[in-house]
């Protein structure tokens, strides 16, 4: 019989906040994180257009030996999965004493690579790049890390899945669980947000170039989007089996009770339906529910015009007559990329566990798909029990995530 | 460069660099116990030599480099005046 995964911590530094509890105040006051960077043109953006995000500082909390290994990303995921632990209530003591893995998303890390470049050209000594470039370049930076610094002794990987690297971090961790290979696996996704990262992506005119409304830019689901804002920080999420989390006494928050996955087998950048629509029947169909219980949909809607008509297409095919409310937290967050599979489904449970759906901000006029579906532009305060949250990513790669309440 | 500045120049480098105290280094301690370092961390006070004096230690001749001294000597024999 299949283990019952359980969310027991979780942990997020984002555009929205550096912990659970400023975030959690961001999403209820509706507050957007978007900023107009000027850096940015001068490096020849299209837009200038960010989340805001301060780099911490970890000097006097991990030692010079550490931190010289992690590359921007692995700072926030280690603030994140601190915090995440320590809600969990899982010590060093704990982590010594039983394999815990750690499957985290991430799927790109620039800017080491390019320092490191830099230098070989300039010096023409690899000598000179130093020690820490090979373990930032790296696109199993944050495992690396985050395994040495924590001392994790379970699975070691990191899930390279474009945009919904995130979530199906989390459900293939579950599956582990599910499985009986692990008792308990940190997941999550992390995003480095320098400029150097998204460069090429905004040479593709992704982004939106409303960049005098820089609040206003990122607006899923409106008639007037113009592209998506590009976001990051980190996000970790605990899970761990229903068993494990009793016997040792956890704060048991949530149940993953669904998990769909689907390639479109299509274009490389242009989503189509029938593949979303494929990872919600399959998320929905596992996790054995009656439609209807699904309160919320936190949907993947990244501000983009095929995208976000498609997935309301998916959402509309799917669900039917049945109308839970529907946002995008990137029209706060804008789009966290790597990250943005597990953070959202943080800020679904800071939600579901505070009892307000946050607003899709920007939502001003529906077009032809987004009409068909009930997406509030305000804040809407309402008690749910079970939410499902989509991630969709470049090369067509779905991953939906059905998540149910525990009082 | 006389080697007094040369000490005390590698002497404020490594400790900014290894954030440890400048007080800690003295002359006949063994580096990589004084600096918490293994041979990755050999690499990157290479590389701090190298940018500071442009004087390149050898791959080969890291292993005969053991103490502050040995480091001091090394520089000052094959940094060029």
């Amino acid at each position: 019989m299949k283990q019952r995964v359980v969310i027991t911590g979780m942990g997020i530094y984002s555009c929205l906040g550096k912990n659970l509890e400023e975030v959690c105040k961001s999403l209820y006051e509706g507050k957007s994180g978007i900023v107009f960077d000027a850096s940015r043109k001068e490096l020849g953006f299209r837009s200038g257009l960010t989340a805001r995000l301060e780099t911490p500082n970890l000097k006097g909390v991990l030692s010079r030996n550490q931190r010289v290994y992690m590359a921007e990303q692995c700072n926030y995921a280690y603030l994140a999965t601190d915090e995440a632990l320590k809600n969990a209530k899982i010590d060093g003591d704990y982590l010594a004493a039983h394999e815990v893995g750690l499957l985290y998303g991430n799927d790109s890390s620039a800017e080491a690579v390019m320092k490191s470049i830099d230098t070989m050209r300039e010096k023409k000594d690899t000598a000179m790049i130093g020690s820490g470039a090979i373990f930032q370049s790296m696109n199993s930076t944050v495992t690396m890390n985050l395994s040495c610094i924590f001392k994790l002794k379970g699975i070691n990987l990191t899930i390279s899945g474009a945009c919904a690297s995130g979530s199906h971090a989390i459900g293939l961790g579950r599956m582990l669980i599910q499985a009986g290979l692990q008792e308990c696996v940190v997941c999550g996704g992390a995003q480095e947000v320098n400029p150097y990262s998204i460069g090429s992506f905004d040479g593709i005119n992704a982004f939106s170039i409303r960049e005098n409304e820089p609040e206003k830019a990122s607006r899923p689901f409106d008639r007037d989007r113009d592209g998506l804002v590009p976001g990051g920080g980190a996000a970790t999420v605990i899970i761990e089996s229903y068993e494990s989390a009793v016997k040792r006494g956890a704060p048991i928050l949530a149940e993953i009770t669904g998990y769909g996955f689907s390639s479109n087998g299509d274009h490389i950048s242009v989503p189509n339906v029938d593949g979303p629509s494929r990872s919600l029947q399959m998320a929905i169909s596992e996790a054995g529910i009656d439609i209807r219980t699904i309160g919320y949909v936190n949907a993947h809607a990244t501000s983009t015009l095929v995208g976000d008509a498609n997935e309301a297409k998916a959402i509309a095919n799917v669900f039917g007559d049945h109308k839970p409310e529907i946002t995008s937290t990137k029209s706060m967050t804008g789009h966290e990329m790597w990250m943005a599979g597990a953070s959202e489904i943080i800020y679904s449970m800071l939600m579901m566990k505070n009892g307000f759906i946050a607003p899709n901000l920007n939502f001003e006029n529906p077009d032809a798909d987004s009409i068909k579906l009930n997406i509030p532009a305000v804040r809407v305060n309402k008690i749910f029990d079970t939410f499902l949250s989509n991630s969709f990513g470049f090369g067509g790669t779905n991953s939906t995530l059905i998540v149910k309440n525990i009082k | 460069m006389d080697k007094t500045k040369l000490i005390s120049k590698v002497n404020e480098a490594l400790a900014e660099e290894f954030e440890i105290e400048v007080s800690t280094l003295v002359p006949d301690a063994n580096i990589k116990d004084t600096l918490d370092i293994d041979s990755l961390g050999l690499v990157d006070m290479v590389a701090l030599v190298e940018s500071l004096f442009g004087v390149k230690i050898q791959a080969n001749e890291i292993a005969s480099i053991l103490t502050f001294e040995n480091l001091y000597d090394y520089i000052d024999r094959n940094i060029k005046r």
